[in-house]
């Protein structure tokens, strides 16, 4: 059973819908046992990260999700989320990962990224993370958001905008996340939640 | 890079597609629903559903129509039709859609724009413009703005509603040219180059495709195009259509 974190998330049911198209059983629960009995949980959202992060708390579910053995996928907004800090509202996120999800600088292009844009692998020729083992380098995924997260040692997949290359697909242990909607994304999205519910 | 994206438009009324659809291997070619995702299957980038449906709940009528696309289509789309006020169009994407697409209500009120980006983001903000040239042979003389599927001329300058639309809210526009629209003759480029000039936001293309060739000359200019009858009856598909702009140099997400 894959769990699906219930906290007001935007896309929680879009998220949902796109399991139901792959087979794939599911809840949408915000109880912490359940979260911690899933096989696996996915974080969605769609918002702002202030509000998102406090509707977290209020759960109780931030402490959770640290300690979560089940492979974890965090989309969106769930992968801004993961990082320490975020720009927007001047947030403290999860920490799983170092540094600050930031603003897209003004470079004279609209904010928010919104539309397909292309994948790039980190330092090779092709994605090496079984999460993007489906996706092919360069293939388009669909994104929306103002703000984005760095690129580091967790980062498996880079996309450029507003003259900023970021993190658009991130892996570690048995986190993962991605910046781009894969429940919007076609095949491409659909290889990438198949491979999710692999793992 | 962002790619250009190609955007199918259904015309929707009682749940049933409005105008006869052509194509292959459908099982109800009058069921929007089946329709978006053969788009979607062949290429589409995302999808438009304008609902022209009359009555008197509109929200539940677009509402339903939403979800019932959410369930099946595994791309973005957006819903217009009635939507007039943040609760309609919270309704509408929180059953699945991404953006709702505002045309008449925001003519009445230009203030929605501003209040439903506030709530849920300028990008799930559309504002569609119908404009028609003040002097059909003189692109120099500028648009004027319609409201009511076309019917009605409010006497308000295109480019500006468009420019103002952006500045309110709007975080696309959909703008078609009625001049142009059934024609199949061409975009109205000049419509297109001037409201480029005017706004930032991505302008989405519409009315009076006839070739591929009209849709890449369209998409030098602006980021999408909006198709419908062409699409419809058969004349063109989506491979054709991004075949083409790509053949310009330009971006788009391969089939």
């Amino acid at each position: 059973m894959t769990a699906i974190v219930d906290y007001g998330a935007g896309n929680a049911r879009s998220v949902g819908w796109a399991l139901d198209r792959l087979g794939a059983p599911h809840m949408l629960t915000a109880d912490g046992d359940a979260l911690r009995a899933a096989d696996r949980v996915i974080l969605p959202g769609v918002g702002a990260a202030g509000s998102a992060m406090a509707a977290l708390r209020a759960r109780g579910l931030a402490d959770v999700l640290r300690a979560l053995d089940a492979p974890l996928l965090g989309v969106c907004l769930g992968l801004q989320l993961l990082y320490e800090r975020s720009e927007e509202d001047d947030t403290v996120g999860l920490g799983l990962f170092p540094g600050a999800v930031r603003h897209f600088p003004d470079a004279g292009v609209p904010v928010p990224h919104t539309g397909w844009n292309t994948l790039a692998p980190v330092g090779a020729d092709a994605f090496s993370d079984p999460l993007l083992s489906g996706v092919a380098p360069g293939a388009y995924a669909y994104f929306v958001h103002s703000y984005a997260a760095p690129v580091g040692p967790e980062t498996v997949a880079t996309t450029t905008y507003a003259g900023r290359t970021f993190g658009a697909a991130v892996a570690a242990g048995r986190v993962r996340a991605t910046q781009f909607h894969p429940e919007k994304s076609a095949a491409v999205g659909s290889a990438v939640l198949g491979a999710f519910l692999r793992l | 890079m962002l790619a250009r994206r190609i955007v199918p438009c259904l015309d929707v009324k009682d749940g049933r597609t409005v105008k006869g659809v052509h194509f292959v291997d459908l099982v109800d070619a009058g069921d929007p629903v089946e329709l978006a995702a053969a788009y979607a299957a062949s290429g589409a980038d995302e999808v438009v559903f304008l609902d022209i449906t009359a009555t008197t709940d509109k929200r539940a009528t677009v509402v339903d129509l939403a979800a019932r696309v959410g369930r099946v289509l595994d791309v973005p789309f957006t819903i217009g039709g009635g939507i007039r006020t943040v609760d309609d169009a919270r309704a509408v994407l929180q059953a699945g859609a991404d953006k709702v697409a505002v045309n008449s209500a925001a003519l009445a009120r230009p203030a929605v724009l501003g209040e439903i980006a506030d709530a849920l983001g300028r990008q799930a903000v559309m504002l569609a413009v119908d404009a028609a040239r003040r002097d059909p042979a003189d692109p120099a003389a500028g648009w004027t703005v319609r409201s009511h599927g076309g019917r009605r001329e409010t006497g308000r300058d295109a480019v500006e509603w468009v420019s103002e639309g952006a500045v309110l809210g709007a975080g696309e526009i959909l703008l078609t040219s009625i001049d142009g629209d059934g024609t199949r003759a061409g975009y109205d480029l000049a419509l297109l180059r001037a409201a480029r000039a005017a706004v930032s936001v991505p302008l989405i293309a519409s009315g009076g495709a006839g070739t591929a060739g009209h849709v890449a000359d369209a998409l030098e200019v602006a980021d999408a195009a909006l198709l419908a009858s062409i699409l419809h009856d058969g004349t063109l598909t989506v491979p054709d259509l991004k075949a083409a702009v790509a053949a310009r140099g330009l971006p788009v997400r391969p089939c």
